[in-house]
């Protein structure tokens, strides 16, 4: 799905916890996750932390989105 | 001579230990046969011997690749088998990812024969056909009885040293490597030959196959995200309390397009996921842990982005056919492209 939204020509962020499957099927910008079951959450913390933990991740991405990439490439978080 | 010593891999759900709710197992190792090993073990019949499986959850194995892999390949190293086999693992994307991982690294790092068998769209088997033999098994675990006897001949080949025939003959996905042999016939004569069945609309062969580079360039940065518009996509499952459109909790057939004009949060109420493919707690508590609506909502009000887009596109990325992704992908796309999205965020659980 990732490399056919890129193809249709909208720059796309991938989410994601399995960054190798992220790389196999193709993804440009790739924002490694949490957990499988929740990537972009933390059921541990309270609910505060785990929205700013979100936040943060949601910015990465956006970042990654405003980023120029030449090939695949992973943005780890800071 | 003895028998044979083999290791083998399998996960929590074969094991018997439990489903989703049990993906994270942490890895451990018994000294007796479970689940396929049984159907492994009836064919080896007196030549090799499965001393040990080691079971870990997918999930466990997924999150933590490279800890892992150093703990299995440590029991492994126990044994010091003589030959080391994971799954089959069908058409489970974590447990062939795990399968190729472990059994590239025992044959790589510890110098075992190995090998492994999964669905050849299993994201594992592109990641590792090139390194270790991957059996090519149908999608489902219904398969498991025609991949025994597929991996049982090819496993005592390898660990004898005997010479492996070509993908075709042993029943394993091609690793890309070409061999030099003699025919009868000199190329010019078979190029002919090809070229007359090819002219008469007959099936031939090709002698070599093009490799499938199918890879997008990165479109260009998003130029001023405060003007974008942002749509957020997902293989998560998410969807609507109530799933309305049945969307599948494995091998999804369809995409569903979901309105979340003036939500700001999701909550048990209002959102679940469908995706039967990892443990739906965390996401039918709170489904901002799946799609961040929450958080790019705080961002639209703050002028940190532009929009987010009023529909959310989700499927259920669960042993979904490839050929299944591709064409919604293509339908989500061109449907972002004419509602003017400027960019998108994709989410996979």
């Amino acid at each position: 799905m990732v490399k056919e939204i890129e193809r249709a020509g909208i720059p796309v962020v991938h989410m994601c916890t399995v960054v190798p499957i992220s790389l196999t099927v193709g993804a440009n910008r790739i924002v490694p996750t949490i957990a499988i079951p929740h990537p972009l959450g933390n059921p541990s913390l309270d609910p505060k932390e785990e929205k700013a933990l979100r936040r943060k991740l949601v910015e990465r991405a956006l970042e990654a989105l405003q980023t120029e990439v030449e090939g695949q490439t992973v943005f780890e978080m800071k | 001579m003895g028998k044979f010593k083999v290791v083998h891999y399998i996960n929590q759900f074969f094991a018997g230990i439990g489903g989703e709710e049990k993906a994270d197992h942490r890895p451990e190792v018994r000294e007796e046969v479970l689940g396929p090993g049984l159907a492994l073990k009836a064919g080896f019949k007196d030549e090799a011997e499965i001393v040990a499986t080691i079971i870990c959850g997918d999930s466990y194995f997924g999150e933590n690749i490279e800890e892992a892999k150093k703990e299995v390949l440590e029991m492994v190293k126990k044994y010091n088998p003589d030959l080391f086999i994971a799954g089959p693992a069908f058409n489970a994307g974590r447990y062939g990812v795990a399968c190729g991982t472990i059994a590239d690294a025992v044959q790589n790092e510890l110098g075992i024969p190995s090998l492994t068998a999964m669905y050849e769209e299993n994201p594992g088997a592109d990641m590792f056909k090139k390194s270790v033999y991957i059996v090519s098994t149908k999608d489902s675990a219904a398969g498991m009885r025609d991949a025994v006897k597929k991996i049982v001949p090819l496993a005592l080949k390898l660990v004898k040293g005997e010479e492996i025939g070509s993908p075709d003959e042993e029943g394993y996905l091609s690793r890309g490597i070409r061999k030099n042999f003699f025919t009868d016939k000199r190329g010019s004569e078979r190029a002919v030959d090809m070229l007359i069945k090819k002219l008469k609309g007959e099936e031939f062969e090709t002698e070599f196959p093009m490799p499938d580079f199918d890879r997008v360039p990165p479109n260009p940065a998003v130029k001023d995200i405060t003007k974008a518009t942002i749509a957020i996509v997902t293989s998560g499952g998410a969807v609507p309390k109530g799933n309305p459109d049945h969307i599948e909790s494995s091998s999804a057939q369809k995409y569903g397009k979901y309105d979340i004009e003036g939500i700001n949060d999701l909550t048990p109420e209002n959102g679940e996921t469908a995706h039967g493919g990892y443990d739906p707690v965390y996401a039918n508590e709170d489904l901002d842990r799946v799609i961040p609506v929450d958080v790019l909502r705080d961002l639209e009000r703050e002028g940190k982005i532009g929009k987010l887009h009023r529909y959310y596109y989700s499927t259920v990325g669960n042993g979904t056919a490839v050929a299944n992704a591709k064409k919604f992908g293509e339908a989500i796309g061109k449907d972002l492209k004419e509602a003017g999205v400027d960019a998108v965020i994709l989410t996979s659980t």
